[in-house]
């Protein structure tokens, strides 16, 4: 991508704007990104509502603008009732996962790190499983709850593990984090098994969707992942600090130990809430971040806030596909990140091979 | 006094690595610590910086390391690690800027002030022709210097270098030899260090330490230190002392003495 490389290099030859973090034309190309793909999510579906009418329609809810609504009362429903929610549901889930997944490349410096990583993914299933295997069906859906509690129990109990084993610490949090995801993905898939006629359901439930019972969904949710990608973007700094490893970072005066539980903390509290809501959506915190770093520069003060912005607006078009390619059936989410996310992720790899070192 | 250390123990995984270890260091003087691989040289060092725990005392300018918050001791001491860690794809100046950690708020930012430092840092070293350079695309000598730039941009009084040159050719190695001559220069910078080139301990270093099982066997000016019996003993090594009027003194490792045709094992 010559674009890509032209940026590349205009950032490393003005390093002092690299230092001072995103710069004014990648903040405008990710500012845009987000109303294009917002403005797309809330146009497109099974009924075409038109992308003029729909900016004008949002425009005219702006006070002084003097434009009129041109929607009747069914397609107002449809926009504000079903499509915005579900959108706001995309942008806050991807967000929050493309950024849990660079903050967790950073703390652990390894770029295969997910936000997944330390069994948030294996105990979200577990929880969600149990709910939908004993509880089919049941008048209040306690599948976030259970989910958000089987994600924070997971990374817990993998912490803890991690911790008392001691050791180098990244590596060992690591493995215990394998541990423990290995540990309840048997118990779930024991569980999954048990009762065969809710396999279908589980199933679709971990490869993600968006669904939302409206905008109550939306608000439980958005608390969450203000404040845990606000935690995050206040150690933007600290995370390039750690990239030269443990011990130089501490020997420059950076809190190692505390930075990374504060990290850790946000990074999987967040997703716990995202996952609640959406299911286990793959690969957007691998992509997000890493295609940020190939095009943008590696510098967490850039990756952080580009990966927020961009993440939303790729998880709005991701869902954009997944329910309107075999409309009027819907496609699960996550398959959609992967199939069309993956080639993506190999054009931005090859084009940009060879402008590193 | 910048720096006195007395009784220091350091324990690792319940082994003890030093032992009784006692020096001091004048302002702006160079201690170099010789000995053979583990001695307990790096460990010695970490405990200065405070970055693991130690017995005894050891006062950077009358302040107890270890009671010093990580970011006042980075204040105080800037550390040069063996091997450091390159991210391949950082910028020189942005790397160097990261030695301005310790004098940032927790969640701040770098401003124009610290750039100055990073970029004052890179041209005292003769790097300011590296700015803009990837990390990864350094030889290993410019490398070693951004990461004695970010040691210098930290604003240390007290340099620790481990090894500094272990993986340099040698000319690289007498060019960041000769950068760290220079630093001390004007008496505000006071170094210690790990070397492993005896030639070059005795050339630079104004005093020797020599430690093997982490106790001190020796220590005082190169000469002194530096003799083919303490060296036979505690490297297992066969050398002669040179001693040069113009560059002072060289250590010559020496085949051993080859007896009925078959070198001595």
């Amino acid at each position: 991508m010559a674009t890509a490389r032209a940026l590349r290099a205009r950032l490393s030859a003005r390093p002092e704007r690299a230092l001072r973090g995103v710069s004014a034309g990648w903040a405008l190309a990710a500012g845009a990104f987000v109303v294009v793909s917002t403005l797309l999510g809330l146009a497109l579906g099974p009924v075409d509502l038109g992308l003029g009418a729909v900016t004008r329609e949002v425009l005219s809810h702006v006070p002084f603008l003097g434009v009129s609504s041109p929607f009747s009362g069914t397609e107002d429903a449809i926009l504000w009732e079903l499509r915005a929610p579900r959108v706001a549901l995309g942008l806050l889930v991807g967000a929050m996962l493309a950024s849990a997944g660079a903050a967790y490349q950073g703390v652990f410096r390894n770029p295969l790190a997910d936000p997944y990583l330390l069994g948030a993914a294996a105990g979200a299933g577990l929880g969600a499983t149990i709910v939908i295997a004993y509880d089919p069906g049941g008048g209040l859906d306690l599948r976030p709850i259970a989910a958000f509690a089987g994600a924070v129990l997971g990374v817990g109990i993998a912490y803890l593990l991690g911790r008392s084993v001691g050791g180098s610490a990244t590596t060992t949090l690591i493995l215990a984090g394998v541990t423990v995801a290995a540990f309840l993905t048997a118990v779930q898939t024991y569980v999954q098994q048990q009762s065969a006629e809710t396999v279908q359901e589980v199933y679709s439930w971990i490869l993600g969707q968006l669904e939302t019972s409206g905008w109550s969904d939306v608000l439980i949710l958005l608390p969450y992942v203000a404040v845990s990608t606000a935690v995050l973007l206040w150690h933007r700094r600290l995370l390039d600090v750690l990239a030269v490893g443990d011990d130089e970072a501490a020997s420059l005066g950076v809190p190692v130990a505390r930075v990374r539980l504060a990290v850790v903390a946000a990074a999987t509290l967040g997703t716990a809430a995202a996952v609640a809501f959406s299911g286990l959506i793959a690969f957007v915190g691998i992509i997000v971040p890493h295609a940020v770093r190939l095009m943008a520069g590696t510098s967490y003060r850039v990756v952080l806030p580009l990966s927020l912005a961009f993440g939303g607006g790729f998880l709005v078009l991701m869902d954009l596909v997944a329910r309107t390619v075999v409309a009027p059936a819907q496609l699960p989410i996550g398959v959609v990140t992967a199939f069309l996310g993956a080639p993506f992720f190999a054009v931005v790899l090859r084009s940009t091979r060879g402008v590193g070192p | 006094m910048m720096l006195h250390a007395e009784r220091v123990a350091v324990e690792l995984d319940g082994s003890r690595v030093v032992e009784d270890v006692g020096f001091e260091l004048d302002d702006g003087e160079w201690l170099g610590l010789i000995g053979p691989n583990g001695a307990g040289k790096t460990t010695l060092l970490r405990a200065v910086a405070g970055l693991v725990p130690y017995a005894g005392s050891i006062r950077i300018q009358g302040d107890e390391v270890a009671s010093l918050g990580r970011r006042e001791a980075a204040r105080k001491v800037a550390v040069v690690p063996q091997i450091p860690v390159i991210p391949p794809d950082t910028t020189v100046l942005e790397y160097v800027v990261l030695g301005r950690t310790p004098h940032l708020r927790y969640s701040g930012s770098p401003g124009p002030r610290d750039v100055v430092a990073a970029r004052s840092a890179l041209a005292r070293l003769d790097g300011a022709h590296l700015v803009d350079r990837r990390l990864g695309s350094l030889s290993g000598g410019e490398r070693q210097r951004a990461v004695l730039a970010r040691a210098v941009a930290q604003d240390a009084t007290l340099l620790l270098l481990d090894e500094p040159t272990s993986a340099l050719d040698v000319g690289a190695q007498q060019q960041v030899l000769e950068l760290v001559a220079a630093l001390r220069a004007d008496g505000s910078i006071t170094v210690l260090s790990a070397m492993h080139d005896l030639t070059h301990a005795g050339q630079y270093a104004d005093r020797l330490l020599l430690l093997d099982g982490g106790r001190e066997q020796a220590s005082g000016a190169p000469h002194e230190v530096l003799t083919e019996q303490l060296i036979a003993r505690h490297f297992g090594a066969s050398i002669r002392v040179i001693r040069d009027e113009e560059s002072g003194i060289a250590v010559v490792p020496l085949r051993p003495r080859v007896e009925s045709g078959q070198p001595v094992p």
